[in-house]
């Protein structure tokens, strides 16, 4: 793979005595879906957050975009760049349409302040159809559609910006089967457009099913980095819990002393 | 009333779905027939979405019911007389709509529009300051009471309810020390101030306005679906378009004939219904109403999306006491006079009632301008229909709390039929 659009290489975050990230490496390329997994206060979440400019890393780590070193001092630094993000508690409005969400804060206007409905609703069609989602009508409110149909539209939304990466917040959380594969399929249609994708999910199978490589964190450290396809399910289970950099401990644990397991409590 | 959720497809990579016409085939079509428009506005009575037609209904029954026990109630008179009564709470309510897009509350205007009353009075007759002046000051004074209300709300994060509740007092505090010893300050019977309520405009001026505002309306919305037509999006054809401006036109006309078999059409009633017919402009077309409906439909949401919330409600609150303020002055001019007691009776809760009765919800972010034309009619026609039969203001009260009342449940239960729709199934 040549340059990563994004990578970072020694990046810490402190929370008052709390050091939620130490010397973290991260990269993502065009075109690549990567999972980022770890238990609960593994980290994450504070590392999308210092992507997206949320809450800045501390000083030390390098960023770099292109190649090229970049600062991420705030939510429109990262915007500036390229990097969209989509949390976990959607930010649509339920009482608009799919275009005024879609459009919210950007609209497209005529003359000062009017608005454009023909403009915004031709291009929310076409954004729409580009990912192959298909909704009866752009204009009802968000609050009649499924969760998985109001997921993809905040993904959509954030799509506007033209990103080149998308970083997504376990974006199935709270999803059912069919609604979930309607969020992975369109995980894989931004890569298809050449996007790289972070993907936070609890679920291994989705993770198993769109991601081409897992980075996993644990206690705020770098404790992995799988491509997905030669990675058994076992050695990211492992490497989650903490037992990865042991052979003889992952083995002892196949053999069903799972004495290991608690040491994470 | 179990919807299906749409399940996708899960379109298969080889793409054997391509063939189908643009169109969703999930998508209803609405059939460009008189029989179409029916089965549509069916599907939007089950599910909640009632838009007018309860009001329209209420009104229709008011009518009736009333010309049946006393048939001067439907004279030209009366109705003419109806729309004066009706525009200084109307245009109050057209600001409590805004905040009540907002999902908030002013409990202030009743009390602002006495203050304003009090500045008019005050300024244009015992300092003898000129009327439109003292109209403007007036106004000035309401604007700048909402936006004080709005940024102790918005920035120092008070609850609106508590902000407007101390501004009910204070403001009444400062209008009756305006109004120091005089009980009353009557103002000139032909000055401006009182001209605003007693101009009629000549029959061909009612007519001209109704025909105008009939083909400006066909106009804009055919330009729009000429465009969406060209643009390939679902669009409603031309007859269905000339149907909807007759629609409007009819009630227009016969609105225009009835007044002008009195006086004409009065100016008071055509400020109010030009306030609500701007209003609802500003809050469907503009980018600024899009920021208040989304605000009151997800303020974290409005400000993710990089919209100043604080902005937009200070400036709500202070467009709603700048209504307020101008209701005060429709009271003021149609009194011939400001008194103590002006904006301290029911106008508050009527102005309230009427944008719910309306149609506006009290859970923020739906709602629209009309809700103060439509509700403003209803309490207005039951406020005269009880006066015609002689029934004290005791009834009045009864009967107007039933029907808010009536207009909440429906409301609740739209609210509802939306929320189970919403997510259905899953
Ligand atoms: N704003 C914050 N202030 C203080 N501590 C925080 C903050 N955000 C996260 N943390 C801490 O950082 C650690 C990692 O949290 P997080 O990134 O949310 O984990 P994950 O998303 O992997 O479950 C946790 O110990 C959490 O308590
Ligand atoms: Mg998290």
């Amino acid at each position: 793979m040549s340059t990563p659009v994004l990578e970072l290489s020694g990046i810490s975050k402190t929370f008052g005595a709390v050091r939620a990230l130490s010397d973290v490496d991260f990269h993502v390329g065009e075109g690549e879906v990567v999972a980022l997994l770890g238990d609960n206060g593994a980290g994450k979440s504070t590392l999308v957050k210092v992507i997206s400019g949320a809450h800045p890393a501390d000083s030390g780590g390098v960023i770099t975009w292109d190649g090229k070193p970049v600062t991420i001092s705030g939510p429109s630094d990262a915007q500036r760049l390229g990097i969209a993000t989509i949390y976990q508690d959607l930010a649509l409005c339920d009482n608009l349409d799919i275009v005024g969400n879609l459009f919210l804060g950007n609209e497209k206007l005529h003359f000062p302040g009017t608005l454009d409905e023909v403009e915004m609703e031709s291009r929310a069609r076409e954004l729409l159809d580009s990912l192959s989602v298909r909704i009866p009508s752009l204009r009802v409110p968000v609050a009649s559609l499924s969760g998985g149909q109001r997921q993809i539209i905040a993904i959509a939304r954030s799509l506007l910006g033209q990103p080149r990466v998308v970083m997504l917040d376990e974006p199935t959380a709270a999803l059912g089967v069919a609604q979930t594969a309607q969020v992975l399929d369109l995980i894989e249609r931004l890569r298809d457009k050449g996007l790289g994708v972070l993907l936070i999910s609890h679920n291994m199978a989705d993770v198993r099913a769109v991601a081409d490589r897992a980075v996993v964190l644990r206690l705020g450290r770098n404790a992995g980095n799988f491509p997905i396809a030669d990675t058994s399910y076992e050695e990211i289970v492992a490497a989650i819990t903490g037992a990865a950099d042991n052979p003889v401990s992952r083995r002892s644990e196949r053999t069903g002393a799972s004495a290991l397991a608690t040491e994470d409590k | 009333m179990t919807q299906q959720t749409p399940v996708s497809k899960a379109p298969a990579q080889g793409g054997a779905e391509s063939a189908e016409s643009k169109r969703d085939p999930r998508l209803l079509v609405t059939a460009a027939s008189p029989k179409g428009w029916i089965e549509a506005l069916k599907r939007n009575l089950r599910s909640g979405e009632l838009g007018p037609i309860p009001v329209v209904i209420g009104l229709v029954l008011i009518a009736v019911v009333f010309q049946s026990a006393n048939d001067r109630f439907l004279s030209p008179q009366n109705l003419s007389n109806l729309t004066v009564q009706i525009a200084a709470i109307g245009l109050m309510t057209t600001g409590v709509i805004m905040v009540l897009l907002l999902g908030e509350i002013d409990l202030s205007i009743g009390s602002v529009a006495g203050l304003a009353a009090a500045v008019l009075g005050v300024l244009a007759v015992k300092q003898g300051v000129n009327e439109w002046a003292a109209i403007a000051a007036a106004l000035a004074i309401g604007l700048l009471v909402g936006l004080v209300h709005g940024f102790v709300f918005a920035k120092l994060g008070v609850p609106a309810f508590v902000v407007t509740l101390a501004g009910l007092l204070g403001w009444q505090g400062l209008h009756l020390y305006l109004m120091g010893a005089d009980g009353t300050i009557n103002t000139s019977p032909s000055g401006p101030i009182s001209l605003l309520t007693q101009t009629f405009f000549v029959p061909a001026v009612g007519w001209g306005i109704a025909l105008l505002a009939a083909v400006l309306y066909f106009v804009s919305v055919a330009t729009v679906e000429r465009r969406r037509h060209q643009a390939g999006l679902p669009y409603k054809p031309p007859v269905e378009l000339l149907f909807r401006a007759a629609l409007l036109l009819l009630p227009l006309l016969g609105s225009v004939w009835v007044l002008n078999q009195y006086k004409g059409v009065p100016l008071a009633f055509l400020i109010f219904v030009g306030f609500v017919v701007v209003l609802d402009l500003v809050l469907r077309k503009t980018r600024y109403g899009r920021m208040v409906y989304a605000v009151g439909g997800n303020a974290e949401a409005a400000r993710r999306a990089g919209i100043n919330v604080d902005l937009i409600r200070i400036s709500v609150f202070g467009i709603a006491s700048a209504l307020a303020a101008l209701g005060g002055i429709m009271l003021t001019s149609r009194n011939f006079a400001a008194s103590v007691s002006t904006g301290g009776g029911e106008e508050l809760m009527m102005a309230i009632a009427a944008a719910v009765i309306g149609g506006t919800s009290l859970f923020g972010g739906r709602g629209n301008a009309y809700s103060a034309l439509l509700g403003g009619l209803v309490l207005g026609a039951i406020t005269s229909g009880l006066l015609l039969l002689q029934m004290n203001t005791a009834v009045r009260f009864m009967i107007t709390a039933a029907v808010l009342l009536i207009a909440v449940i429906l409301d609740a239960f739209s609210r509802r039929g939306r929320k189970t729709h919403a997510r259905g199934g899953a």
